[in-house]
């Protein structure tokens, strides 16, 4: 579903991905571990269609197509899913609207039948109670004056609504108690699906606790220096990324 | 700086009728039009809004016999909005298209009706010298005889229908000018609520100049909106002066969304003790339209309260202006002042000049200000289309957004729902199809 080969990406004239290759297949979860400042957002950005993320060398194949032609709406069209790490507060857009006019844009830019206001409410409302969310919330701005838990919940709860094909979560377990970790992985969970792909990036093992991935790769300065299975990502709660660090080293030696 | 303008409409001046102490209000008004003309361009207030391509115009009233003249309801309706209206058009009021059922305690006037009754009784109102040059198109329509309204509400009283003042400008001759002078007064402990709706026939190039006039007596309280959709061919000037007794509120709207030429200029005295002014507007500007809103208020009283939040879009080669100036008075403790601003350029070629400025004569004050012109927050832009709304409509959605503050506490939905239309339709590539989007809260 998903093929990075070779990335190499720059943003504000400094390199930050450095030949990245990473391979996702439908129905895989993949979690990107590794310290402050490997890139690990900065791949989310380049995948969703940020701008100011300039790829010099390599590629993104995304069923078939290539992602990086694309327009971020047009991206979203195709099924690719960004949870953000940052939700973006937007005063005066209600989320009802907001929501409902994205999915049915990606709907209609897809040749699909747009839901009217009472299909839309159903899923609405299937939705929100996975995620533990409040009716009251879609009457709100679009992240306005939501708590910090509340923003991630409303990115998972925007993920199961629009049905991605391919989620890319960033670092969704920031910030998050542990009974709103549970929840956000709940909401993962019941979305697992032998069509779907996941790249969950996270600094902590913790969520892999909830969210368990097929692959746990390592992102160090630019690029996976190490994969594996889950375990790796024990071996790497237990002796921190140095450890990763100095076995690259030791391998390039 | 002599001026054809003001020639061309002042030679009636002298043969118009009322009563003596009018006559003299309107010949010292002409007196001082004729020896000081329009201001020149270093006049502070005119800075940014120059007169020069005004003044070399001949002008010419609105007959009126334009009585008889068709209207397109279209122009003086607005969804979610009954009567009682009132319809004023050209300068003239048209009873054929507004309608006043008897509503108690609410007195409402030609001003020419009320002239022939007791005059008196307006002299203070109609009596009030416009001192400043700077005050230039108050003063011409104090110097000509002219229409309006006034509208009354009797102490104690809480009127409860919306009350819709429309003022128009029909198409017809070029250079048309018209005024209007509306005195709105308010006694102890009543309530209003009033649209003022000023708009225009398609094509129409008048020049329409209002002056207001709005006195709260103690304790009563004006929700106020309003709503400027002339057309883009057409230039207002509209002055709106409030003067607050003790504990009375002003809560008032203002959405400018027409004219090709429009100055407003919004006084406001908080005179008594907890007077309190709310005060929420847009300007959203595309073309080459122009538009300067210029604010005055003052605290002239103990624990006075301001509150005012002004939004700016400009688009294309439009140009707006915004001066937002408070001061408070030696002796006005306890005053709370705030004043934000802030724009948006959605175009290279657009310029917005804003310019808070406040004065402090007093102790224990607290002021706020603040005033920026920016674009749109491109996080939020992307955070939209990440989620698939194309770019255009996500640039809509924002602007629409931001605009929003100045309407989004009126309940009535309907009402709401159109003014988002009014505004989308002015947005760049507005390709929102359907329904507007609904506001939050």
């Amino acid at each position: 579903m998903l093929k990075i080969d070779n990335l190499h990406v720059r943003v504000a004239g400094k390199e930050i991905l450095k030949a990245l290759s990473l391979e996702a297949k439908a129905g895989e979860v993949h979690a990107i571990m590794g310290p402050n400042g490997a890139g690990k957002s900065t791949l989310g950005n380049v995948l969703a269609g940020r701008e100011g993320y300039e790829v010099t060398q390599g590629s993104v194949e995304y069923d078939g197509i290539n992602l990086l032609e694309l327009e971020p709406e047009e991206r979203a069209a195709a099924g690719v899913f960004l949870a953000f790490q940052y939700p973006v507060e937007i005063p005066g857009v209600n989320n009802t609207y907001f929501l409902r006019s994205a999915l049915n844009a990606q709907r209609k830019r897809r040749g699909e039948a747009e839901l009217d206001s009472v299909q839309f409410l159903k899923r609405v409302r299937e939705k929100l109670a996975v995620l533990h969310l409040k009716d009251e919330l879609l009457h709100r701005a679009v992240n306005e004056g939501f708590s910090g838990g509340e923003k991630k919940r409303n990115e998972i709860f925007q993920m199961a609504l629009l049905e991605p094909k391919l989620a890319v979560l960033d670092e969704t377990d920031s910030g998050l108690d542990i009974d709103a970790l549970k929840m956000v992985a709940d909401g993962v969970n019941a979305m697992r699906d032998p069509s779907r792909a996941f790249i969950v990036i996270t600094h902590y093992q913790r969520l892999l606790d909830y969210i368990v991935p097929d692959f746990v790769h390592v992102l160090a300065d630019g690029r996976i220096v190490e994969s594996g299975d889950k375990t790796l990502a024990l071996k790497l709660e237990e002796h921190g990324y140095a450890w990763v660090a100095q076995r690259t080293v030791a391998g390039v030696g | 700086m002599s001026s054809a303008m003001l020639h061309s409409l002042l030679d009636e001046v002298e043969s118009a009728k009322g009563p003596d102490w009018l006559k003299q209000v309107r010949v010292e008004a002409r007196t001082r039009l004729l020896e000081r003309g329009l201001p020149a361009a270093r006049n502070e207030a005119w800075k940014y809004t120059p007169l020069r391509a005004l003044e070399s115009r001949g002008l010419r009233r609105v007959a009126a016999d334009s009585q008889s003249v068709g209207v397109d309801p279209a122009l003086y309706t607005l969804a979610g909005v009954d009567s009682p209206r009132l319809v004023f058009v050209d300068g003239a009021l048209r009873r054929d298209l507004s309608d006043l059922p008897g509503v108690h305690g609410l007195a409402i006037e030609s001003l020419g009706a009320a002239l022939e009754g007791n005059a008196e009784s307006l002299s203070a109102s109609l009596g009030r010298s416009f001192d400043a040059d700077a005050q230039v198109f108050a003063r011409l329509n104090s110097a000509l005889p002219g229409d309006g309204v006034v509208i009354r509400v009797a102490p104690g009283v809480k009127v409860e229908p919306l009350l819709h003042l429309v003022m128009l400008g029909n198409a017809g001759a070029a250079d048309g000018y018209w005024q209007l002078r509306n005195v709105i007064e308010l006694g102890e402990g009543s309530a209003l609520r009033l649209i003022e709706h000023y708009a225009g026939g398609q094509g129409c190039t008048h020049l329409g100049n209002v002056v207001n006039q709005y006195s709260l007596k103690a304790g009563a309280r004006l929700d106020l909106l309003q709503l400027q959709a002339a057309p883009d061919s057409m230039r207002l000037i509209r002055r709106s002066d409030a003067v607050l007794d003790a504990d009375a509120h002003l809560e008032m709207r203002c959405v400018e969304a027409g004219a090709q030429w429009m100055r407003h200029d919004l006084a406001v005295a908080l005179q008594g003790d907890r007077a309190r002014l709310v005060s929420r507007g847009v300007f959203v500007l595309n073309g080459r339209q122009h538009a300067d809103t210029r604010i005055d208020v003052s605290h002239r009283a103990r624990d006075t309260a301001c509150d005012l939040v002004w939004r700016g879009v400009a688009d294309q080669r439009a140009r707006g202006v915004f001066h937002g100036a408070i001061t408070v008075c030696p002796g006005a403790d306890g005053t709370d002042a705030l004043l934000s601003n802030k724009n948006l350029l959605l175009s290279d070629q657009a310029e917005i000049d804003t310019q808070p400025v406040l004065e402090i004569h007093a102790d224990e004050v607290k002021a706020a200000h603040g005033a920026t012109v920016g674009q749109l927050d491109e996080k939020a832009l992307f955070y939209l289309r990440s989620r698939g709304i194309d770019e255009a409509e996500a640039r809509s959605l924002l602007t629409l957004a931001f605009c929003r503050i100045a309407f989004d506490s009126i309940t009535n939905e309907t009402l709401r729902s159109q003014l988002d239309a009014m505004l989308l339709e002015r947005l760049p590539r507005a390709v929102l199809g359907g329904n507007a989007p609904q506001v939050a809260g």
